[in-house]
């Protein structure tokens, strides 16, 4: 939906994205990154009104693995505070609706993931139906490869196609100290590589990352004292799809585009994004997230210019970081409107959208509140 | 804290679950669910177009051996199309995920919300899937009742508490169940001497004094103050709810009774406006997996003096037919699907509020809290609902 | 103050296994059921459409869905992936193509494994049959794998293999010879590495000298034992070494009667919590070397190592004169 109350993104922080860290607990790989965050705004995590986390106990390896990272909070005296078993851009929405409401001015939110502990697309298989598909153990990258070769066959793209979205991706990401995969071969190089799952190349697939990253939430004025150039957040909505590969259809994503629509993404009168942040794990899942957010091929927007998932891709932090660097092109000037997307499940089931702006030159108090749009269309009870 | 953003009132106006059992070999993960949210669909008289969003909530994924379920149960919960939010706190879990639901009404986001919880614990094991070996950790020595009996221990020793309140609480907890049809444990020949004489597990820990493991699920529909005017039946209404976390283990904490926990309640209670909580609340259905815990939570919450928990209990308030029945469905003493132990509480206070609780109703209950812990008691969600509309 | 040395992070593997229970419904059941007698069951959606492999809730109109119908075993593959490195568990261990198949009568997909020579003799479009496996229990491994299949949909070459193909679903009552498969076994294993990161790091090799690190928070100043990278109520890092113990009292405990699985413990035994002097919380531990029904709370005890133990076997009495509860009731 669109956001009835002002909510901004005042601040952003995340590791530089690696491989495998050296020998880091997930605490002692988040803790730096609460500590920028907080830090940006000159707040405490006490000082904060409501603390919301994403991650993946079939991540780490280990039950209830998010109770030891809240050690990197500082939760005491006890704080208000929730984790989803999800991406941290869900956190995010949970931290957002919170703030909606009228409880909290201001919300911390994070995320982190090791995918280096175990063996990725492996694990990811447990997300699967368990008495049809996880006991055939198919993995992440296969399933991709599936959803590739359907937009090949329907004309979508091809392999060459896609390794320009990976040299693009990897390309930006030169300017981007964060990620972990900088710079890339030139496409016909890369497409003289071997496949890793035909259609995919390696270079089509995102690397394995441990990383983590944080965002400050804040209303109103409050967003407006603690950033110079807070990122508004304009709407936010998350959609799931049928589960069973074999009922969607893998070439398009009906969920992105509800959630964009719900999001006011497609509002004429603001105009397209300048700029998109998409959770593409895979090349091939960019162009179906183009066609549903009617983005196109044109110039117009620029699609992850921090590189993307395909840069840098810590599980269950990814989408988080996406809303993050849109919200610090806001903030560094770069961008006035933006579009960021997280996603979760095998090829592209569930998606987020949110739409960020800067303030309007001229509006800097409070005028530039979104429409104060009520939910799913109702036509409110105001008391 | 924002004089301009009023809050949407939110009812509860539905409200399922499963009948409650060791093992349920007849259905699936999905057809567990779909149980819950059907009953909970029906109370509404609403069907799945009616419903905007979902918000599921259980404990760690290994139980089930599913990563992420809620991918899976989006098609049986009727979630194609819609949001889907996945929370997980830990114990407490079940009462978040209501909270995270009641936040979405009370915001605007969405009008009405279907939210559940659940576990199906006989998919695994849930001995194992508490304790997976972490390499270098020292292996707890003791399984899940010796972790929290040295509390237990703490607590008699800080209030000189007799041995034998904790019998009170599984006889009682135990016989209230009697009178629900979805509790797990119906142990018709239950005495309070047989209480007593059960294994001594976890010295001060009897057997008949802990939780089972159970597969069940809990499904609400929560909704608007719209929706509630169309509710076939009584709503309950949402007067305060609250989420209050403290680090697992630290310098100084108060495991007996968690500053989380109380400040947990103060903020429910402030919501609510209330403020003696003994006299205004009608039933409470709180999170007690170990007999014990009634006492501690007693004082806890604040319905108790410190060190006076163990005298409410002893003198029979806490009874179904008591001036403070608590845990009138039988509790988490006789039911315990680990995820959605906390749901039930929350939706078993709504039972108490909305006159749905048949054979366990608390005569006249007008106001009623749930509550949820977990993890090493340090994550805490509690809600207090009223037969009324909160006062705006 | 000692600063805490750098030293390489700790490392092990962790392997989490196990082999799960799942109860199927009726709908899954008879898939499964029919799998294992050579019959290929969908079921009719709300829109009229067969979902092959059956779902048991409509994923349009999440209405429940029962009605049965039978699809045949032959297919068309609507798209496809070449797996050239099989992992474990897969259906095949050679390189084989990941296919989703529409099975003749069906109007969704199935996924499951194309046998196949290399990914150029796989196309989108292709015709494909069920390999079914030799022996077959009720699981979706009843599928061995697809094969190429040369022949027009719906064709009439059954022979004894089975009841052969067809275009149109038959209504089918799910009713087979033979007892039910309601439940499926579902091993799992997962292999993980698994590092307690820096602070404990450090702390498990102090402790393999016998030596017990706490870490000191540069805030509030209490001493974490064990270390695990940031005071938990302060969210800093905690990297100032002390030393605790060796000594330390019982704060609480409970006496075990019960046999852990994974134990070799003769019971009755104490489980306590133990505050080590100099520390800020208690640690666990299993105490003996008096009577069990002797333990109390404020016992003064000590560390008595095993050989090769990682950690203290158990801590036993010191002799001191029991601690004085307020000097132990902040540790709780």
């Amino acid at each position: 939906m669109t956001s009835p109350r002002e909510v901004a993104v005042v601040a952003f922080a995340q590791t530089d994205h690696v491989r495998a860290t050296d020998g880091l607990s997930e605490v002692e790989m988040l803790l730096p990154v609460l500590r920028d965050v907080l830090g940006q705004t000159g707040m405490a995590a006490g000082e904060i009104d409501f603390t919301c986390s994403g991650s993946s106990d079939y991540l780490a390896g280990r039950a209830f693995s998010f109770t030891m990272a809240l050690d990197g909070v500082g939760a005491w005296p006890p704080i208000s505070e929730s984790h989803v078993e999800m991406d941290g851009a869900w956190a995010l929405y949970e931290a957002w609706v919170k703030i909606l409401t009228g409880e909290a001015e201001t919300a911390l939110v994070y995320s982190f993931g090791k995918s280096s502990a175990g063996d990725l697309p492996e694990v990811l298989t447990r997300q699967l139906d368990p008495y049809y598909v996880a006991p055939l153990w198919p993995d992440s990258v296969s399933l991709a490869a599936l959803q590739a070769r359907a937009l090949i066959d329907a004309g979508d793209t091809d392999e060459r196609a896609l390794a320009g979205i990976a040299a693009r991706s990897r390309e930006s990401a030169r300017d981007n100290s964060h990620a972990q995969l900088r710079g890339s071969e030139p496409v016909d190089t890369l497409l003289r590589g071997d496949h890793l799952a035909q259609p995919l190349h390696t270079h089509d697939v995102a690397p394995v990352t441990d990383g983590a990253a944080a965002v400050v939430l804040a209303a109103g004025d409050t967003a407006r004292r603690l950033s110079d150039n807070p990122a508004w957040i304009r709407g936010m909505d998350h959609r799931i799809e049928a589960h069973s590969l074999g009922v969607r259809d893998l070439t398009d994503s009906p969920s992105t585009r509800l959630a964009a629509e719900r999001a006011g993404l497609f509002d004429e009168a603001a105009g397209p994004p300048d700029t998109a942040e998409l959770h593409a794990p895979f090349t091939s899942q960019e162009v179906v997230l183009r066609k549903a957010l009617r983005l196109g091929d044109g110039d117009h927007t620029a699609v992850n210019p921090s590189g993307g998932a395909l840069a840098a891709n810590p599980v269950m932090a990814a989408g988080l970081i996406r809303i993050g660097e849109a919200a610090a092109r806001i903030s560094a000037g770069a961008s006035r409107r933006a579009v960021a997307h997280a996603t979760s499940g095998p090829c592209l089931q569930q998606n987020l959208v949110a739409v960020l702006e800067a303030t309007p030159a001229g509006a800097a108090t409070g005028t530039a509140a979104g429409t104060a749009a009520a939910a799913d269309g109702s036509e409110g009870d105001p008391e | 804290m924002n004089g301009t953003v009023s809050k949407e009132p939110v009812a509860v106006v539905g409200i399922g679950q499963t009948r409650h059992v060791a093992a349920r070999r007849d259905v699936s993960i999905a057809g567990l669910v779909r149980e819950a949210a059907v009953r909970a669909l029906e109370d509404a008289g609403l069907t799945w177009a009616d419903i905007d969003a979902v918000v599921i909530g259980k404990a760690p994924d290994f139980f089930e051996g599913v990563m992420m379920p809620e991918l899976y149960l989006a098609d049986a919960l009727g979630a194609v199309g819609k949001p889907m939010l996945r929370v997980h706190t830990a114990g407490s879990v079940g009462g978040s995920t209501a909270l995270v639901a009641s936040n979405l009404v009370s915001a605007r986001v969405h009008r009405t919300v279907l939210t559940l919880a659940f576990e199906k614990q006989s998919e695994s094991n849930a001995m194992w899937g508490l304790s997976l070996p972490v390499p270098f950790q020292q292996p707890l020595l003791a399984g899940a009742g010796g972790f929290f009996a040295p509390h237990v221990r703490a607590y008699m020793h800080r209030t000189a508490a007799p041995d034998h309140i904790g019998s009170l609480v599984a006889f009682k907890d135990r016989r209230n169940a009697l009178k629900n049809p979805y509790a797990h444990l119906h142990e018709e020949d239950i005495t309070l001497e047989k209480v007593r004489a059960s294994p001594m597990l976890w010295d001060p820990i009897r057997y008949s004094e802990t939780c089972p493991s159970s597969d069940g699920a809990c499904a609400m529909v929560l909704t608007d103050r719209e929706g509630a005017g169309r509710a076939p039946h009584p709503p309950a209404w949402v007067h305060g709810g609250a989420m209050r976390s403290e680090p697992t283990l630290f310098a100084g904490k108060d495991a007996v009774s968690p500053r989380a926990g109380s400040d947990c309640a103060a903020d429910v209670y402030r919501q609510a406006g209330i403020t003696d909580p003994r006299r205004e609340i009608d039933a409470v259905e709180m999170y007690v997996p170990f007999s014990w815990y009634e006492p501690m939570w007693l004082e806890n919450l604040g319905f108790a003096e410190e060190g006076e928990g163990w005298k409410l209990t002893e003198s029979g308030a806490t009874e179904l037919d008591g001036d403070l029945p608590v845990n009138p469905s039988g509790g988490v003493l006789s039911t315990n699907p680990i995820g959605a132990s906390g749901m039930l509480r929350f939706a078993e206070a709504a039972l108490q509020v909305r006159g749905q609780a048949g054979d366990h109703q608390v005569e006249g209950a007008r106001k009623a809290l749930g509550h949820a812990y977990g993890g090493g008691s340090q994550f805490f969600s509690m809600w207090l609902v009223g037969a009324e509309p909160p006062a705006s | 103050m000692n600063p805490a040395p750098a030293q390489e992070a700790l490392h092990a593997p962790l392997v989490v296994e196990f082999p799960f229970t799942r109860s199927l419904g009726p709908v899954q059941s008879a898939f499964l059921t029919g799998l294992r007698e050579r019959t290929v069951l969908g079921v009719r959606a709300g829109d009229g459409r067969v979902l092959v492999p059956p779902a048991e809730y409509d994923p349009v109109t999440a209405e429940e869905i029962r009605d049965l119908a039978e699809v045949g075993q032959t297919g068309t593959v609507t798209t496809w992936s070449w797996n050239p490195a099989p992992r474990r568990g897969q259906p095949l261990a050679r390189p084989f193509a990941w296919v989703l198949v529409r099975l003749d009568g069906a109007d969704s997909a199935l996924l499951h494994a194309l046998d196949a020579p290399g990914p150029d003799a796989v196309r989108t479009g292709m015709r494909v049959r069920i390999r079914w496996a030799a022996e077959r229990k009720g699981e979706i491994t009843d599928i061995a794998c697809f094969e190429p299949h040369e022949g027009p949909e719906g064709g009439a070459e059954a022979g004894a293999d089975g009841p052969g193909e067809r275009a149109q679903p038959r209504a089918h009552d799910g009713q087979f010879p033979g007892e039910a498969v309601t439940g499926i076994t579902a091993p799992a294993r997962l292999d993980y590495v698994y590092t307690p990161g820096r602070a404990q790091t450090r702390y498990l090799n102090a402790l393999a000298g016998h030596h017990t690190l706490g870490e000191r928070c540069p805030e509030c100043r209490k001493v974490y034992v064990p270390p695990r990278g940031a005071c938990p109520t302060c969210g800093v890092a905690t990297d100032e070494q002390v030393e605790v113990g060796p000594s330390g009292t019982v704060t609480s405990f409970c006496i075990v009667n019960i046999k852990a699985k994974n134990l070799d413990i003769e019971v009755p035994y104490v489980y306590g919590h133990i505050a080590l002097d100099g520390a800020g919380l208690a640690l666990h531990g299993r105490i003996a070397g008096l009577p069990y029904d002797q333990v109390r709370m404020g016992l003064r005890v000590e560390p008595v190592w095993a050989e090769g133990g990682r950690y203290p076997d158990h801590y036993r009495p010191t002799g001191e004169p029991d601690a004085d509860y307020d000097t132990y009731k902040e540790l709780l």
